[in-house]
């Protein structure tokens, strides 16, 4: 199986702070890899290096075998990695359907020439794009609330909407930092059963996740980070059952209802 | 924010509403066309047409302010841009460059003069575009203001080119084919009413065209979030140097209808207070609405000259300061989105 997202060697150093000290894996396309480890660990770090938001001190990142490390950000999302981001993050003062045509903007094309004179091609892209836009509001449930300003939406719904928007960008990588933080069980399922739903679709996804249950049904592979340093790769079953990962996460509530979960 | 005047507009079912909304700008200018007809009190054209000048500035300075959040307190740099090129270029001019070597530029047509202030403003828009956006915040106004000043001091010290503090007089009027009278100058208040109203027109459209479309969300999503655009994939520096030359090659073209209405300019155009009174006109009437620059800009545009019988210049600045701060106090977001939460309750 080819390997969509390969980091190498990533170090990232924060003034005198080692966010990432050495850190390598690989997210093979198609899957679903789930990257864990308690608070601090780097997890966030990883994600903003990947998607062009921090530089990295030492290492490459290489998507689809091509090198983007140091890229900007909007220069990445244009070749198909897409992050949702832990902090709730929407467009303020826009309606939901709104946020949804923004975050089909890669989708569209028309350029200023066809803005200033309306050209037929622009009319119909448009109305494509807002096709579109409805289809994945419909998609993630959120098509009621269509005319209502993002910042107005319920907490779960704004962090529907956070993945929402990065799905519509149709990435061939979706990275979704802690997407069921916060959530009740209820909207942590309808969380799951939306990232299921991506992954059938075709986008590989990187998940960054406290809700070790949910983790452990999600992931193919999960990716251990602790302090900095990869400590374990593998299925769900085998780090389950790793010392090295029970020990760093030892007296974490987390585990202990990760080790419930799976019993 | 495209939400009050796209959102009404659509969906909802108000058929009435939205013909109203359709057709209430073609009324309101067709109002303004027959104006000079009904009155044609020169006094009253000649603010009228002064204001239309100011208000296209302020339509060209809501694309940056309102839709970016750029805020640019050089914008009358693009306005002053506009008038020279425009007057230079109708002038004609012959300036030495060193080594010995000289430009001459005979006098041209004023339509290409026009042509010439957008391209000119237009260029140092992008070029400005190009350098400030990489400095955001306060270091990108402050390079704005200093960009007005730099020009300001090549007016005053370009004598060769500019004629400095003595200005550059005669400048020839606008002139048009006229039916009936072929291509004719247009010395008429009302003429040039009406021309400052096409171009005031054409200037609304094309913001209105920009910002409804992809790139106008482009735009409003980087003012709304900016690294939640950029993980979408907004390219920040694309759109917004394409806001920059669009915005600088409108206010050039004001410019360039303020020197051929005035007849004359000094290095004065570039002062601080012209921008000031652009950017009152755009806060004052909502930032990131299409009318509010038009709505500030009839307020701010004629109230000054109403006073002017009762009150001393100075009072004009002292008014726009108090009304400033009550606006910011009591209608942050300004008259058209005041009025639109209004309209959506009733
Ligand atoms: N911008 C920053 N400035 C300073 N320190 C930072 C910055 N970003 C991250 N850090 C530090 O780097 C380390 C890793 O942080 P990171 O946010 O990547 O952790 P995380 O694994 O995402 O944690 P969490 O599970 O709490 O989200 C932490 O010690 C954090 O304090
Ligand atoms: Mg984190």
């Amino acid at each position: 199986m080819s390997d969509l997202l390969r980091v190498e060697g990533l170090a990232v150093h924060i003034g005198g702070l080692v966010a990432i000290a050495d850190a390598s894996f690989v997210v093979p396309a198609g899957q679903v890899v789930s990257l864990i480890g308690p608070n601090g660990a780097g997890k966030t770090t990883a994600f903003n290096v990947i998607t062009g938001y921090m530089r990295p001190t030492k290492g490459r990142i290489l998507f689809d075998g091509a090198d983007i490390t140091g890229l900007a950000p909007d220069r990445i999302a244009e070749r198909g990695i897409v992050r949702s981001f832990q902090r709730t993050s929407v467009f303020t003062g826009c309606t939901v359907l709104e946020n949804a045509l923004m975050a089909l903007h890669r989708r569209g094309g028309a350029g200023l020439l066809g803005a200033l004179f309306r050209l037929p091609s622009a009319r119909r892209e448009e109305a494509r794009l807002r096709a579109e836009a409805w289809a994945m509001l419909e998609f993630t449930g959120l098509a009621e609330r269509a005319d209502t300003l993002a910042e107005v939406l319920a907490y779960g719904e704004q962090r529907r909407l956070g993945i929402a928007l990065a799905a519509i960008a149709s990435p061939r990588l979706l990275l979704l930092d802690e997407p069921a933080a916060g959530l009740n069980p209820s909207e942590t399922a309808a969380c799951m059963a939306l990232i299921r739903q991506l992954r059938d679709r075709g986008a590989t996804i990187l998940l960054v996740e406290h809700d070790m249950p949910m983790v452990m049904q999600m992931s193919d592979t999960i990716v251990v980070l602790n302090q900095g340093r990869i400590i374990a790769a593998g299925a769900p079953a085998e780090i389950r059952a790793n010392p090295e990962v029970i020990r760093a996460y030892l007296g974490s509530g987390d585990w202990q209802e990760a080790a419930h979960a799976a019993a | 924010m495209t939400a009050p005047d796209g959102r009404s507009a659509e969906g909802r079912g108000e058929l009435n509403r939205s013909r109203l909304h359709h057709y209430a700008p073609w009324v309101f200018v067709l109002v303004l066309a027959l104006l000079p007809l009904a009155f044609p009190d020169p006094y009253m054209l000649a603010v009228l047409t002064s204001a239309g000048i100011f208000i296209i500035g302020a339509i060209s300075l809501n694309l940056l302010l309102g839709y970016t959040g750029q805020l640019s307190l050089g914008h009358v740099a693009f306005f002053g841009l506009g008038a020279y090129t425009s007057a230079l270029a109708s002038l004609g001019f012959d300036i030495g460059i060193g080594f010995g070597l000289r430009i001459t530029l005979q006098p041209q047509p004023v339509w290409l003069g026009f042509i010439a202030a957008i391209i000119v403003a237009g260029g140092f828009g992008w070029l400005l575009g190009r350098l400030a956006f990489r400095v955001r915040g306060a270091y990108f106004v402050i390079i704005t203001i200093c960009f007005a000043q730099v020009l300001r001091m090549v007016a005053l010290n370009w004598i060769e080119l500019t004629q400095g503090p003595m200005a550059l007089i005669s400048i020839p009027p606008f002139s048009m084919w006229l039916p009936g009278q072929g291509v004719v100058p247009l010395y008429s208040k009302a003429q040039n009413y009406w021309l400052v109203l096409a171009v005031a027109v054409l200037a609304f459209i094309v913001v209105r065209q920009l910002v409804e479309s992809r790139i106008g969300r482009a735009l409003v999503a980087l003012r709304a979030n900016e690294s939640l655009a950029r993980s979408v994939g907004i390219r920040v520096t694309h759109y917004l140097v394409i806001a920059a030359v669009i915005s600088a090659g409108i206010a050039g073209a004001a410019g360039s209808l303020f020197a051929h209405y005035i007849r004359i300019i000094d290095p004065d155009v570039f002062l601080f207070i012209y921008t000031v009174t652009m950017v009152i006109m755009v806060i004052t009437g909502g930032k990131g609405t299409l009318w509010g620059p038009v709505v500030g800009g009839l307020i701010f545009g004629l109230v000054p000259d109403l006073l002017r019988g009762h009150a001393r210049p100075e009072a004009q600045w002292v008014l726009y300061g108090v009304a400033m701060i009550l606006f910011v106090m009591f209608l942050p977001r300004g008259i058209v989105p005041a009025l639109a939460s209004l309209r959506r309750r009733a």
